[in-house]
């Protein structure tokens, strides 16, 4: 048999640079895209469903997408090299550079998101309006509201898309690259949208008050975790399936450097116990629905720097 | 027309002089490299082979690192060199991530660098600095749609390679075995 037995690169001292050149920020800002993408789907889909009244953490929940998004923006600006040149993503649109199109799309969502928001602002939080008395010292704002709520059903309808592409996007950003073997798999877009789902309605569960409410995302949590546990052994037999690099990166996941954060962090303590908490939760017992909840968005942030670490590592050559 | 670069396996000795004269040429900072010397021992016990590869970007002809760029910084020119502005580039490092061979490092200065086939030499009608030191002359060089040039003959006369077939980018550094 011909094996390679040996191969060294670079054979030079002192030349190999480092190619791990995504950090922290990357894996922040992946996970608080797909959150917010979360939240904002659930959002819009309850609004247009004429539903938002029977469950206000909807509205409450609505503070976090402007907040994630722009953090998230932040940390992906912090983390480009040439920071002052970031406009240069909006002077082209390139269809074929998911980098491209996530920054549009980004650069539209943001904005959507502190608008309905802000439609939401007076009737969801009184008490902050009552402090911080905008609509008294500013007057055009009450047009703009007005101009808002009326057109409420508009943003919905465009949330809805942005939001799935905003959450499909954070795994096509990894899963285009198939010089990283770990990445390559058109699994990574649905199985990011549906952990994004899902943290998204855990962060609305914690912010509930209303016990039928948590319930009904309790019981959506639990179905998006079972869609994301079947996404993830699809996954991993997509890997076992692969060829060689492929099977060399997911032994970074099955049995090696990640398998404890993987298997112990992020499919038993974020996916397989909340399930199982969110289950007896359901049969009647009193379980707080904030541990399972809390699991599950601890789980997406783990989920997120594992594969974007791990995903460097693997490579074609040597 | 169409540059490629084809080496001799056979006749690289792992100088590395190559590495050094790019190095010079290029203004590559401490620590970085543009092109770089393989050594890939294969085969097993007692039947070894040593093959010693200058790598350098393979100019791809479906250069990955292009598509996913967002800027546009990354772009291919005429004779199908694979480029990239600095003024354009944000350093986001989707292409370092996009390449299958690693090609493409962060310059210090906050842009993505990688070999360029000495661009600025072919204007002058020289050859790439890693050409042109070759002590063994193991680097040849041109047009690989001139059927008579001398990379075209070599190709159609011996065996070669190319990096990684499998990952589709169509590489434009061809290596004789
Ligand atoms: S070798 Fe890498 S950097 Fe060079 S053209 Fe191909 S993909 Fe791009
Ligand atoms: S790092 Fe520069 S050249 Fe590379 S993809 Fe980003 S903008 Fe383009």
């Amino acid at each position: 048999m011909q094996e390679e037995l040996f191969t060294s690169g670079r054979n030079i001292p002192n030349i190999d640079p480092s190619l791990q050149i995504w950090h922290w920020p990357i894996s922040l800002y992946l996970f608080l895209g797909g959150l917010a993408a979360g939240i904002l789907f659930f959002a819009a889909l309850f609004y247009l469903m004429g539903k938002e009244k029977q469950y206000p953490a909807l509205k409450k929940a609505a503070v976090i997408p402007p907040i994630a998004l722009s953090v998230g923006l932040l940390a992906l600006v912090y983390d480009l090299t040439h920071p002052l040149f970031t406009w240069q993503l909006y002077t082209t649109f390139r269809i074929e550079s998911p980098m491209s199109w996530g920054a549009w799309v980004l650069l539209i969502t943001t904005p959507l998101s502190f608008l309905w928001l802000f439609s939401f602002y007076r009737s969801t939080f009184p008490k902050w309006e009552s402090k911080l008395k905008l609509f008294k010292k500013f007057k055009f704002l009450e047009k703009f509201e007005k101009f808002l709520i009326t057109n409420r059903t508009y943003m919905a309808y465009a949330l809805i898309p942005l939001s799935i592409i905003l959450g499909v996007y954070t795994g096509i950003l990894l899963s285009a690259f198939n010089a990283r073997p770990l990445w390559n798999n058109a699994i990574l877009g649905p199985l990011f949208l549906t952990s994004g789902l899902s943290t998204g309605a855990a962060a609305i569960i914690l912010l509930s008050r209303n016990r039928e409410e948590r319930h009904l995302f309790s019981k959506i949590d639990l179905g998006l975790i079972i869609v994301e546990i079947a996404l993830i052994i699809h996954m991993i037999m997509g890997y076992y399936a692969g060829s060689q690099v492929q099977l060399e990166a997911m032994d970074l996941l099955v049995g090696g450097e990640f398998t404890l954060m993987f298997f112990g962090f992020v499919i038993l303590l974020g996916l397989l116990v909340p399930a199982i908490l969110e289950v007896i939760e359901l049969l009647g017992f009193k379980v707080p629905v904030a541990v399972p909840a809390a699991l599950v968005i601890i789980g997406g942030l783990l989920f997120r720097f594992i594969m974007v670490e791990a995903g460097q590592l693997t490579r074609y050559l040597y | 027309m169409r540059y490629a670069m084809v080496i001799d396996t056979l006749k690289c000795v792992g100088c590395s002089d190559c590495v050094v004269a790019c190095q010079t040429e290029n203004n590559v900072p401490h620590g970085y490299c543009r092109d770089w010397v393989t050594e890939a021992v294969s085969g097993s016990y007692p039947n070894l082979e040593l093959e010693l590869r200058s790598e350098r970007c393979n100019h791809c002809a479906n250069p990955p690192c292009v598509r996913c760029c967002p800027t546009g910084a990354s772009h291919v020119i005429e004779g199908g060199i694979v480029l990239v502005t600095a003024d354009q580039c944000i350093g986001c490092g989707a292409c370092i991530e996009s390449c299958p061979y690693d090609a493409r490092y962060q310059h210090p200065d906050g842009y993505v660098d990688k070999c360029t086939f000495c661009h600025h030499r072919l204007e002058k009608g020289q050859l790439p600095a890693c050409v042109s030191v070759c002590p063994t002359k193991c680097m040849y060089f041109g047009d690989l749609d001139d059927p008579n040039s001398e990379i075209s003959q070599l190709l159609k006369n011996r065996k070669y390679k190319t990096l990684s077939p499998e990952a589709g980018t169509d590489p434009h550094v061809f290596y004789l075995i």
